[in-house]
């Protein structure tokens, strides 16, 4: 595969849209994957240029992901050409904070594959992809309230009574069980 | 949400009524529980969503909870028809995130059970895409005997026939045993055979031929707009195959063709399994006169206590279903921060209505099993 | 172009060359044939796995290998082992374990409990007739049940409990040997001693 640098792609879209937001965030990691963190504002703009200039033709999104920081959320795009079998760029836009102000721009308009990629990350982290044509949950239910890879996310703990060795988790089914009376809590009744 | 398939009903007017059926979760042509809400006009598509999440487990939590190590028995749970691959995909990503290298009899081996296992996984789906047209019986039979005896090569190996848990990072988990590589060598050479025979008992059977042909096309451009990946993409005429493109292991040794189908239906993605197959038994055939004596597992690298350096990294296979990709995020620590499955059998459905629209619903299924999900990838 | 249903007619003629075939091949050579379960076993492959049990060498109580360092306790994926250090009469940990756990309703049959073992002593074993009628109970394997004898280990896994065993008599030896070189050295060191304190006597 060709040698795509973010470096390059930085140059390209600065040259072509010099008033875009866009840093590049180097990646520690042996796998030198550095990423583009591009302005929630430009974002679509950005990424409607990535897929048609002529140099990039990032024309194949393969992965969506969401990741959960300290003070904000994240949407990680890695984007592949097959035109030029060129790829990845790691593409980054980033909510405001991680309560109130969630929003970033979906780019299911520009790659469909970000559909159901970007419902995930909505239903598992919170983050609200507006434009999306259908941002329903993927995976959990309508009713389901809580977004669970967030780090701070509290699982339940009316699992079924289970006489797992280890003290803790019996303690807490235990708890749990008292304090609501389930009949789950009498395993042999 | 304004679909509600509960609360709507035929409209009254005769002969011209939208039916809204809820097909699934619980059908054996689903493959696994997998729902889609389907609206008809007398028996013809006019709109379809898939509902997900009946076998969600939250994959990517567990994780986090688990080492790094720990997370590889949950990958072979993830496509529980190639449990190997998808130790390799996270293998790899693993070892580009820490920059590991891999000796290369480990590299061959990996290419000798992901190939067997993409062979497993084709002679699955041509039983299973017969059964989804209602021919249960002898293909699937057929197909699920060639399968066992390849799982019986996996249980010598690794011990176990699905939940193998063989790879690790910088290598495998155990060296081929005494006398295998013979008998797998051995069984490959009866393989072209057992295509021969499928291939007698199918492609030219005109039932088959009227139930793919014409029906699903998806041309290329949208296919890869949609991120399909894997067989279902190169039937749409793409020439992409990540073995190739990013020439990971010992593949660009290894000489071999990339089928692609020319229209885009549910025959060409039925035919491009039967032509990889083939191309597979070519890979394996090179393996067994390639590989090298050595070690098979980098002994710089702890496994227990495995600590990556800060940083993330997004690396992907060719898997027998499209592209296996796993973005992992490290901060230097025992457990991952982020771990993220690419599944390819989610994102190969992205475009299942686009594909179904104007279908027939007896058509649904067999696009549907075109498109080769495992419903334990879907929903994680 | 060929005949309107030829296609189907070939494919007719495969299954009736498997339908009768199955009636001539006994041998099982190319068409698998149903194991008749209960009535035939199946001969297990010798890396076959399914769920741990505890390696003990003669006494099972003495000869336990188990140090109860709860390295597998830590790493099972999904945290089925639990373990309590056994004490002595005085109250000091000793290291062997009171109570080795091992619910088998939530094991996987990973095996990384084996691998990560520094002691040799929790291995696979391949017994795959566990169904219980009381959920709750029996599927937890309390230590007793566990502790199987090294030559059980021998007779269902040969190649890899004599590597096993190759491995634990080569760490003996070098022990021994190391002992005995430092018993040497403080033999050699007692004599130089002996000879440093006799050497000052004629200067004397």
């Amino acid at each position: 595969m060709t040698a795509l640098t973010p470096e390059f792609v930085l140059a390209r879209i600065q040259a072509a849209l010099p008033e875009a937001r866009v840093e590049l965030v180097p990646n520690p990691s042996p796998s030198g994957q550095h990423a583009l963190v591009v302005d929630r504002r430009d974002a679509l703009q950005v990424a409607q240029f990535l897929k048609n200039d002529p140099e990039l033709l990032l024309d194949y999104a393969t992965n969506v992901s969401g990741v959960d920081y300290a003070d904000h959320l994240e949407a990680v795009y890695h984007l592949f050409s097959i035109a030029k079998r060129q790829g990845p760029i790691t593409l980054k836009t980033r909510t405001g904070d991680r309560a109130k102000d969630v929003t970033v721009p979906s780019l299911t308009p520009v790659w469909k594959s970000a559909d159901f990629q970007e419902r995930e990350a909505f239903d598992l982290f919170g983050i609200r992809f507006e434009g999306h044509p259908d941002l329903r949950r993927l995976l959990m239910w309508e009713e389901f309230a809580d977004h669970p890879l967030r780090k701070d996310y509290i699982a339940p703990d009316d699992y079924e009574y289970e006489p797992t060795p280890h003290g803790a988790i019996v303690a807490k089914s235990q708890a749990h069980f008292s304090s609501v009376a389930h009949p789950a809590s009498s395993p042999n009744a | 949400m304004s679909f509600h398939p509960h609360t709507s009903s035929f409209n009254g007017v005769q002969g011209a009524g939208a039916l809204d059926v809820s097909l699934g979760p619980q059908h054996p042509s689903t493959h696994g529980v997998f729902r889609m809400n389907v609206r008809m006009e007398g028996e013809t598509i006019t709109k379809l969503q898939p509902v997900f999440g009946y076998l969600h487990r939250n994959h990517e939590k567990i994780a986090e909870a688990n080492s790094w190590l720990g997370s590889m028995p949950y990958t072979d749970r993830l496509d529980y028809i190639c449990p190997i691959t998808n130790n390799w995909a996270y293998a790899r990503a693993v070892e580009q995130l820490a920059g590991i290298e891999v000796p290369e009899r480990a590299e061959y081996i990996r290419v000798i059970v992901g190939e067997l296992t993409r062979l497993q996984n084709h002679t699955v789906f041509l039983g299973f895409i017969l059964a989804d047209m209602g021919a249960w019986g002898s293909a699937l039979m057929y197909a699920f005997r060639e399968r066992e005896k390849i799982l019986d090569l996996f249980e010598w190996l690794t011990g176990a026939r699905m939940m193998v848990n063989y790879m690790r990072f910088g290598g495998v988990r155990c060296d081929l045993p005494v006398g295998w590589l013979e008998k797998a060598r051995a069984y490959v050479e009866t393989y072209p055979a057992f295509l021969d025979e499928m291939e007698r008992l199918l492609t030219g059977n005109e039932i088959l031929l009227a139930r793919l042909q014409g029906v699903g096309i998806l041309s290329g451009e949208r296919a890869i707009n949609g991120g399909l990946s894997g067989p279902v993409l190169r039937a749409s005429g793409v020439d992409y195959d990540i073995r190739k493109v990013d020439a990971y292991g010992v593949y660009p040794r290894l000489s071999f063709r990339i089928p692609r189908g020319t229209v885009g239906d549910c025959y060409d993605r039925f035919m491009i399994r039967l032509l990889e197959a083939r191309e597979s038994i070519r890979i394996l055939q090179q393996a067994f006169a390639q590989i090298p004596a050595g070690p098979t597992l980098n002994p710089a690298v702890k496994q227990r206590g495995f600590k990556p350096p800060a940083g993330e990294a997004y690396g992907r296979i060719e898997g027998p279903k499209g592209e296996l990709g796993f973005h992992l995020i490290s901060q230097g620590g025992e457990k991952p921060y982020r771990y993220h499955v690419r599944p390819p059998s989610l994102i190969n459905l992205t475009l299942l209505e686009e594909m179904c629209l104007g279908t027939k619903i007896a058509d649904v299924m067999v696009i549907l099993g075109s498109i080769d999900i495992v419903l334990g990838e879907v929903d994680r | 172009m060929n005949l309107p249903g030829s296609g189907i007619l070939k494919g007719m003629a495969v299954t009736a060359v498997n339908f009768i075939g199955s009636f001539f091949d006994r041998a099982h050579a190319k068409r698998l044939i149903t194991e008749q379960y209960p009535e035939e076993r199946p001969i297990l492959v010798e890396t076959s796995r399914s769920f741990p049990f505890l390696v003990f060498d003669g006494d099972p109580e003495k000869g336990i290998r188990c140090t109860a360092c709860k390295i597998c306790e830590k790493e099972c994926p999904p945290q089925c082992i639990s373990i309590v250090k056994a004490k002595d009469a005085n109250g000091k940990p000793i290291l062997r374990p009171q109570i080795f756990d091992i619910d088998i309703s939530v094991c996987m049959g990973c095996q990384i409990c084996v691998e990560v073992c520094p002691f040799e002593s929790i291995r696979m074993d391949n017994i795959y007739e566990v169904s219980a009628y009381d959920r709750f109970g029996t599927l937890v394997l309390h230590k007793d049940q566990l502790l199987k004898s090294n030559e059980y280990y021998r007779q269902i896994h040969p190649t890899e409990a004599a590597q096993t065993d190759a491995r634990i008599e080569a760490v003996r030896v070098k022990k021994a040997a190391a002992k005995a070189a430092s018993a040497k050295a403080a033999a050699a060191k007692a004599a130089a001693a002996q000879a440093a304190q006799t050497q000052p006597e004629p200067a004397a």
